[in-house]
């Protein structure tokens, strides 16, 4: 089928990420992580995550469109 | 229930990911031609896409609520549903079934069943599972919106309409192509959003071996956690054959060796994975013969390793519950809104016996010592009726098992992460819905209109019924959702009924594509006799606590098991063994219809084996299955 799926989950966790990133570095002065995540910032460490993996199926989708299609 | 505060963050992932599916939909609208297209995705799928989507199509959000239910009630022995209940039989779908199914060019399983034996088989089928898919979405989208709403707040109405219309909409423009992208984004979605809310339960306990000297005292005392009233053996919840081995009463699923292994593992595992066409036709949307046996080993691998995010978190509720200064508590179930103003003037009354009054007015088991307490507390000093409500809510002793997973999400997700879990568990809600709805508009429009209401028109006709009966299969699931919420005991007898049906149907697979020998006649009433069997063997036994009634056992009660699993487990071998006898005997005694010609590419000894020697070695499907199957083995082993 035309559409490489790749394409949306790559920029759907790499939107994701950077939404998680962006929250995690403006929340990591207060204390919403005392009380839930153990104190840890997971916000920023998993958007970190998912912004690398997103990154890895974009590149995935860039690399399918160079070669002719298999199927 | 207080509703959850959702900050900006969390809406915009639940935002992001709902414009991403509805923009699969629109991107995979121009290649939607043919009805090929629309309902088999023109055949042209990656296998992994197709592998994941295999899972992930199971992998529904009752599923998961479900598997962290169960994890806390009976432990790793749950593990049981993907170890022995679906990796064999994924595997033998792959080797011994696929090249039936897909090489026989059948666009649906029941269209393979016309082609074996006859119409008669093909309608039986096509019937019931037409008819169960709308339900099985219904149930979904009932309790998604029910979630929704007391989770968020959110209205019940507007909830159901507008995740229903999400899924209209992208089913409509990109057909089984869309249903299968937004499965393995949501397979994903599934993976990266509860990873950390597990990862954060395992660090809180302290590690694996930290939960399991803390499951030692749990397997002893359940009661104190009010998941069991017996006491069981100290490795109950931590070993997954252990407690079996020693028999139904020494653990807590009440089950023995052979329920486990031969109803669980053969009969409802291989009648789930290897006739359900919901997860088949994922396999059927492979590119080509290797692609789709590679499809269920694909699926396998994840599977496998499912348990950790699935099954380990009702693990880690129980352990949580265990430690009293993490102050976590397994949730009670909810008391009913309708009960409060009487369990309310029960506890502000002066005289009488408080915890009798109250119990039997809210109809759960309460404590004892926090309704005395909660009356004590009013007479010295006073409560709001806020107040009361949330002594009386705290003190019910029953467990909602059903709430475990989100009440980890709440306790470790700050917001940010918190959006991210909850799209997850939407994603796997909507998905669940958009795999049933595109199952159901494929049997409709080929097994059930073609066939017979309205056979020999141009491809373009049956590209547009295929659309039109989607949003019909939307609106009756919608229907469904409200009839769930209406007369949940209706539904009970609606899924009992789908689990007769199911029990035997893998006998009838078997026997016709393995022996050349099976007539159309033999499976049918084969089929319709295993199906009463079922019937009758649970209007003839009960499990242990129940009242005969829907339960089972309204006609006398011959035989009593130790838990309604038990009881399950045996119903599908009986079922099983009945459909098995009489199709053969049934099929002895009959003519054969169908020439060998005629099942060539349908029976196996009628059919030029797959010596699959253009793959490498290590690739071929058999030498897959085999090495899965070891790991399969040594999972077992390691938490024997």
């Amino acid at each position: 089928m035309g559409l490489d799926i790749r394409w949306p989950i790559g920029l759907m966790f790499s939107l994701v990420g950077v939404l998680l990133i962006a929250f995690g570095a403006a929340t990591s002065d207060t204390d919403i992580y005392k009380n839930t995540s153990l104190g840890i910032n997971i916000n920023l460490i998993w958007g970190v995550v998912l912004l690398v993996f997103g990154v890895l199926m974009l590149l995935g989708a860039i690399r399918g469109r160079k070669k002719p299609p298999t199927a | 229930m207080q509703p959850i505060h959702l900050a900006w963050v969390d809406y915009a992932i639940l935002l992001s990911y709902t414009c991403f599916v509805i923009g699969i939909g629109f991107a995979l609208r121009r290649y939607m031609k043919t009805s090929s297209d629309f309902f088999l995705s023109g055949r042209t799928i990656p296998t992994w896409v197709t592998g994941l989507a295999f899972m992930a199509a199971n992998l529904g959000a009752l599923e998961l609520v479900g598997m962290s239910a169960s994890g806390a009630k009976y432990g790793i022995a749950t593990a049981h549903f993907y170890w022995v209940g679906a990796i064999p039989a994924m595997i033998f779908l792959a080797v011994f079934m696929m090249p039936f199914y897909y090489g026989s060019k059948a666009r649906s399983v029941p269209e393979y069943l016309k082609l074996r034996f006859d119409e008669r088989v093909r309608c039986l089928n096509s019937l019931t599972f037409a008819v169960m898919t709308v339900f099985a979405s219904g149930i979904s989208m009932n309790a998604l919106a029910k979630l929704l709403h007391l989770l968020l707040g959110w209205n019940y109405d507007a909830s159901l309409w507008i995740c229903s219309a999400v899924v209209l909409v992208y089913v409509l423009k990109g057909g089984l192509t869309s249903a299968i992208y937004t499965e393995v984004l949501q397979f994903f979605m599934i993976v990266l959003g509860f990873a950390p809310v597990v990862f954060l339960g395992l660090k809180d306990m302290g590690g694996w071996d930290a939960i399991k000297v803390k499951l030692i005292g749990v397997a002893q005392n359940p009661a104190a956690l009010s998941l069991n009233t017996k006491s069981f053996q100290s490795d109950a919840w931590t070993s997954a054959w252990k407690p079996i081995l020693n028999g139904p009463s020494a653990n807590p699923m009440g089950v023995d060796v052979f329920a486990i292994v031969f109803g669980l593992g053969f009969v409802l595992s291989f009648g789930y994975w290897c006739t359900n066409f919901l997860v088949v036709q994922r396999a059927m949307a492979a590119k080509d013969m290797t692609a789709a046996r590679r499809t269920p080993l694909i699926a396998a691998i994840p599977k496998m390793i499912f348990p950790v995010l699935v099954i380990l978190p009702g693990i880690i509720a129980i352990a949580l519950a265990s430690t009293p200064d993490k102050g976590y508590r397994l949730p009670p179930v909810a008391i009913h809104s309708s009960a409060y103003p009487q369990a309310l003037a029960d506890i502000k009354a002066a005289a009488g016996d408080v915890y009798e009054k109250t119990s039997k007015d809210i109809g759960l088991k309460l404590d004892k010592g926090k309704i005395e307490a909660l009356r004590a507390q009013y007479a010295a000093k006073g409560m709001t009726d806020d107040q009361i409500e949330a002594g009386l809510q705290d003190a019910v002793a029953e467990n909602d098992y059903d709430g475990i997973i989100l009440s980890l999400v709440k306790k470790y997700c700050p917001p940010g992460l918190l959006g991210l879990a909850l799209t997850a568990l939407l994603a796997s809600f909507m998905s669940g819905m958009a795999g049933n709805v595109t199952a159901f508009n494929t049997v409709w429009t080929y097994d059930l209109y073609q066939a017979y209401i309205a056979p020999n028109k141009p491809d373009q006709h049956y590209f547009r019924m295929g659309q039109s009966i989607t949003v019909v299969g939307i609106l009756l699931s919608i229907a469904c959702a409200y009839f769930a919420s209406h007369y949940s005991n209706a539904m009970d007898i609606v899924q009992l009924v789908f689990g007769f049906v199911n029990a035997p149907l893998f006998a009838t697979f078997l026997l016709g594509m393995f022996w050349a020998r099976t007539t159309g006649t033999g499976a049918f009433l084969g089929l319709l006799g295993g199906t009463m069997t079922s019937g009758l063997f649970h209007a003839l036994t009960i499990a242990s606590g129940n009242t005969p009634g829907i339960k089972g056992g309204y006609l006398t009660v011959v035989q009593t098991f130790p838990s309604e699993m038990a009881q399950n487990f045996w119903l599908a071998s009986f079922a099983f063994a009945a459909c098995f006898l009489l199709t053969l005997f049934i099929s002895l005694a009959t003519k054969r219809t169908k020439t060998d010609a005629e099942l060539k590419g349908l029976v196996y000894s009628m059919t030029p084996r797959l010596t699959d020697k253009d793959q490498p070695f290590f690739l071929r499907p058999g030498v897959l299955g085999t090495i899965l199957l070891l790991g399969c083995v040594i999972l077992n082993i390691i938490f024997w």
